[in-house]
């Protein structure tokens, strides 16, 4: 009551109970007054009197009511006043306040935060200037975003689309300020990055196309706000210093403003660097390369009055162009736009799918919710029938008693509404810093709006009016006399109603909900347990980016071979190899290969693409990959000797036709030069996990050198104990060379990052649909035990078994629950396919997903029923109907 | 009792109006005057003179002020503005139109049809 008494005067003020009301209180009070003096000058006595003249005025707040309405209805007043009524209501049931409360604050907490992530990842454009005209390049029909870097010269100079045309590249790098060297994530950009995206500086200036004098030209910086700020405590004395990336001197020019992370959603980079230093920074000068199309995106903004197809043509017409003139390099030079803040379409398009399916799930979560209530709320109406019916007996209207009901239900939904809010965005908040992966710059950039507001306040109104409707019906229909001479025992129907419906509807719902979790579930673990091709356990991971050092061309292989056997003579290593990039990371660099027999060497007469592995001799025994045929690579397989490789079994089924044929057989690179294959390994997973049979080939570091270097580590004993060895062996041979240590499993994490966040997702709302679904059964059920108490207490007196009890009490919940889950489970199975698009291997036919869809549910119905089957069970027939 | 006749719906709008045009009122001396006007034959329950009187001023039929009534009590007192005045005309006139018809209509006899 205090809070009432506290809340009364605070709306009052709010609202103004304005003059209006105090005028109007006063005119009635002066009219009894009148009337009482009248009484008392015919000789009544005064009390007496003024008794009398306020029982002839009639009943004084229903027709102050009905003054409020004649003046046009003051409509926040009236609707004070109902809100002021179902607060009181509802006070009165705190259980059922409580159950629908919390149940509209998951539904609509989980839509916004579903709808937050599509908002900052689709919805809201990217925070450069007009966004609305930039677009990303794609090349050829499976809409690859990667260039090549004269490609790009091409069709930056020669288009008439846009107001110039940027690239970039993303990259590591090894960054030495003085004290502290570390390693940074950066973007490779070209010069006119800053301007063609019309970004202005924070501090300092840019660089432009114009500070770009070939390779190695421009060895400028440009600090991103974020790491200004956490790296170099904001000093704008930063400009113009002069800092080590990799050893080579690059000075600082200035820094971006701080809603500028470049164009890559969910990457956040450290700093800019000119992609004309590509040698000093990737320890490779890659620009010259027509073939190699390393660039990450290309992208700028239309010029003003063309149209995205009559660029697309612009492009197309260049492409044919160069296909025309360089046969051997480019193929399928045509274009496509995208917008680039989720790089290409094959980033975007699962995310865009994913995200879509994931708000179909969270609306259904809404509406199964919004059922639930609906039903509560339409037995609470007949519950209340005796109230509604007496209200209605003693003069108020239909209209005021549904507008009542109404005010109920869209204050559960703004209370739960705002709670489900506050706690998707502290989940967003929490979203949008969280460092999913500890090797890469990955970010979700989300950040609650305004949108979201709305979003979230449309959706209460909207599922308000909806669960506030369906009692509607039944209160237009009653009849005041009917109810209050019969009572409110009722009748026990046998008939579906809509209550009846909305649970079949509700639980169907949330069948379908842990279907689909139980499938994502089943499939993350299957493919945990599917064969990668090599073996994470007991391996460490040592990476290293040996240009970071200063290391380049013949004293690569050296410094790797020397590594390789310092890490071996540790004890308890059994064996060390050593990979550029190890399988699973951030996809597989691949290359084009030809059968020997090619003689034409163009992109289209390809035999395959082939995942490709430059290793180490004992690379296969240390990832635990088995050779199936011919022998392994060795430190003899060098420069002098023929040109080798080892195969997997794809790769020899699809170029060669068979194992046996491929052993010893020949292909072709693309630059021409001829491999002869001398050994083949199992399959494995290269690019993801989720992905066919690949064809992959492994070549020995000494003939094929690469930089970036990652050491296997296997050990027979918990390799963490050796991660004091590792680093003491590393340093031990270069104490300048950056390095980190991770096993292999926390290296998968990478991998298996989509497939987790997705089971996350959908066991999320699994749980959620397990939830609604128990409080949907458990209200029906305690309702149909407490309608029928009476009835149950004379079955009992009558000498009705237990299970007859309960078969009569809960019988018909049951029933339903069963229909539902049925054709939820029937419709779970359907909607799964969909699911097999995101998560690997997710078979809904899968008897276990089908077992345990159906013991949840059972089970759910065993918890949801449990209460309510203890009440009815120990019904005692006297005391029962003495009290009646 | 029995010599009292129940108010026709929207007949009460009209009475008040009537009252009123007599000179300034203020609620309950509406009701009085409706009282002695039409011969204490109408009944008229007290407080739903006032939801009438607030759709009246808020139509612009009736404008409304605080004076003294003349036993010294605070009251609000009615008025007419000519809105109102014009309205009553147009009611009465309807009112006599359609009381002539049901007259006409009552006491027709078999050999008039």
């Amino acid at each position: 009551m205090k809070l009432l008494g506290w809340f009364r005067p605070v709306t009052a003020k709010l609202f103004h109970r304005s003059e209006t009301a105090i005028d109007m209180e006063e005119e009635l009070h002066s009219h009894i007054q009148l009337r009482a003096d009248d009484l008392e000058r015919s000789g009544v006595p005064h009390a007496e009197a003024e008794r009398r003249a306020r029982i002839e005025f009639g009943s004084h707040e229903r027709f102050k009511e009905e003054c409020h309405e004649a003046l046009g209805g003051n409509l926040v007043e009236t609707l004070v006043n109902d809100f002021r009524f179902s607060l009181r209501v509802l006070r009165k049931s705190p259980v059922f306040t409580f159950a629908a409360v919390f149940t509209l604050a998951l539904a609509i907490g989980s839509n916004s935060v579903v709808f937050g992530v599509i908002e900052g990842l689709i919805l809201r454009p990217l925070h450069v200037p007009q966004a609305e005209s930039l677009w990303g390049l794609e090349r050829g029909s499976d809409k690859a975003v990667n260039q090549s870097y004269p490609d790009y010269l091409d069709l930056r100079d020669r288009n008439r689309s846009f107001d110039g045309l940027a690239a970039y590249n993303v990259a590591d790098v090894g960054i030495d300020t003085g004290n502290n060297p570390s390693g940074a994530w950066i973007v490779e950009t070209t010069g006119n990055y800053f301007d063609v995206l019309r970004i202005q500086p924070y501090i300092g200036r840019f660089f432009h196309a114009s500070d770009e004098y070939g390779p190695n030209s421009a060895p400028f910086i440009v600090l991103t706000y974020a790491y200004w700020h956490t790296h170099f405590q904001d000093d704008r004395g930063v400009v113009g210093r002069v800092v080590q990336l990799n050893k080579h001197p690059f000075t600082i020019l200035g820094v971006a403003p701080p809603d500028f992370q470049g164009t890559l959603l969910f990457v956040a980079p450290d700093f800019w660097v000119p992609i004309v230093n590509q040698e000093q920074i990737e320890g490779t000068y890659m620009l010259n390369a027509r073939g190699t199309r390393e660039i990450l995106m290309v992208m700028g903004h239309l010029k003003a009055g063309v149209t995205p197809a009559q660029a697309i043509a612009d492009l197309n017409s260049i492409g044919a162009d160069l296909e025309k003139s360089y046969p051997k390099d480019d193929g399928h030079m045509t274009f496509s736009l995208v917008r680039p803040s989720l790089s290409g379409d094959w980033i975007a398009g699962p995310i865009r799918a994913f995200l879509t399916g994931l708000m179909l799930l969270a609306a259904l979560i809404l509406l199964a919710a919004c059922a639930n209530l609906g039903s509560l709320f339409a037995a609470r109406a007949a519950d209340r029938s005796r109230e509604v019916a007496l209200r209605l007996a003693l003069g108020s209207s239909h209209k005021r008693i549904i507008r009542s009901l109404f005010a109920e239900a869209v204050l559960i939904s703004l209370v739960g509404g705002a709670i489900g809010l506050w706690a998707s965005i502290g989940l967003l908040r929490g979203l949008s810093v969280w460092e999913p992966l500890p090797t890469a710059p990955v970010r979700i950039p989300v950040k609650p709006d305004a949108n979201v507001f709305l979003f979230a306040l449309l959706l209460v109104l909207a599922s308000g009016f909806l669960f506030g409707i369906v009692p509607v019906r039944q209160v237009l229909r009653a009849n005041p006399y009917e109810v209050v001479k019969a009572g409110s025992s009722g009748r026990v129907g046998r008939r579906m109603t809509v209550r009846d419906v909305l649970l079949v509807v509700q639980i169907a719902i949330c069948a379908v909900l842990v279907t689909s979790s139980m499938v994502a579930v089943r499939g993350l673990v299957r493919s945990l347990h599917s064969n990668f091709g090599f073996e994470p356990r007991n391996a460490m991971l040592v990476e290293t980016a040996l240009s970071m050092a200063g290391y380049s061309g013949d004293s690569v292989p050296v410094m790797q071979k020397r590594i390789i056997e310092a890490l071996a003579t540790i004890p308890g290593v059994e064996s060390v190899g050593s990979v550029d990039r190890p399988p699973l990371y951030y996809g597989a660099n691949s290359s084009t290969v030809f059968t020997d027999k090619t003689a034409d060497l163009r992109p289209s007469n390809a035999a395959a693409e082939a995942a490709m592995y430059n290793i180490s001799p004992e690379y296969f025994h240390a990832a635990g990959t088995s050779l199936l045929s011919g022998r392994s690579l060795t430190w003899h397989d060098d420069k002098n000797s023929p040109r080798v490789a080892v195969v997997n079994r794809q790769f020899a089924k699809q170029i060669f036709g068979s194992e046996s044929r491929a052993l010893g057989g020949y292909y072709k690179m693309p630059d021409g030069t001829r491999l002869q294959v001398i050994g083949i390994v199992e399959d494995g997973k290269y690019g993801h996990l989720a992905e066919d049979p690949q064809p992959a080939m492994f070549l020995p570091i000494q003939q094929s050198p690469s930089s970036s270097t990652v050491f296997v580590v296997r050990s027979d004993r918990d390799p963490q104990q050796l991660v004091a060895a590792i680093k003491k062996a590393v340093q031990g041979q270069d104490a300048g060379l950056p390095f980190e240590i991770r096993s292999w499993n926390q290296e998968l994490d990478s991998a298996l990052f989509g497939p987790r966040m997705a089971t996350v997702a959908l066991g999320v709302l699994g749980m959620m649909g397990a939830m609604l679904s128990i409080t949907g059964i458990f209200g029906i059920a305690a309702y149909s035990v407490s309608r029928r108490l009476r009835e149950l207490g004379i079955r009992v007196a009558l000498g009705a078994q237990r299970s007859e009890v309960l078969q009569a009490a809960l019988g018909r919940a049951l029933m339903l629950l069963a229909i539902g889950s049925l054709s939820g489970l029937v419709l779970g199975i359907l909607a799964s396919r969909v699911l097999a698009f995101i998560v690997y291997q997710a078979t809904p036919r899968d008897p276990l997903v089908l077992g345990g869809v159906v013991v949840a549910m059972s089970l759910l119905g065993v918890v949801a029923t449990w209460i309510p089957a203890q009440r009815a069970l120990a019904i005692d027939p006297v005391t029962l109907l003495r009290e009646e | 009792m029995t010599d009292q006749a129940q108010l026709l719906p929207g007949t009460l709008d009209l009475l008040i109006l009537k009252a009123v045009s007599l000179g300034p009122l203020h609620g309950y001396g509406v009701l009085l005057r409706i009282g002695q006007i039409s011969g204490r034959a109408l009944l008229i329950e007290q407080g739903a003179l006032y939801p009438a009187l607030f759709r009246l001023v808020r139509q612009g039929l009736l404008k409304a002020n605080w004076g003294t009534s003349e036993n010294n009590r605070r009251a609000k007192f009615y008025e007419l503005t000519s809105a109102g005045r014009k309205r009553l005309r147009e009611e009465t006139d309807g009112w006599n139109r359609l009381t002539a018809a049901i007259d006409s209509a009552l006491a027709a006899r078999p050999e008039e049809t």
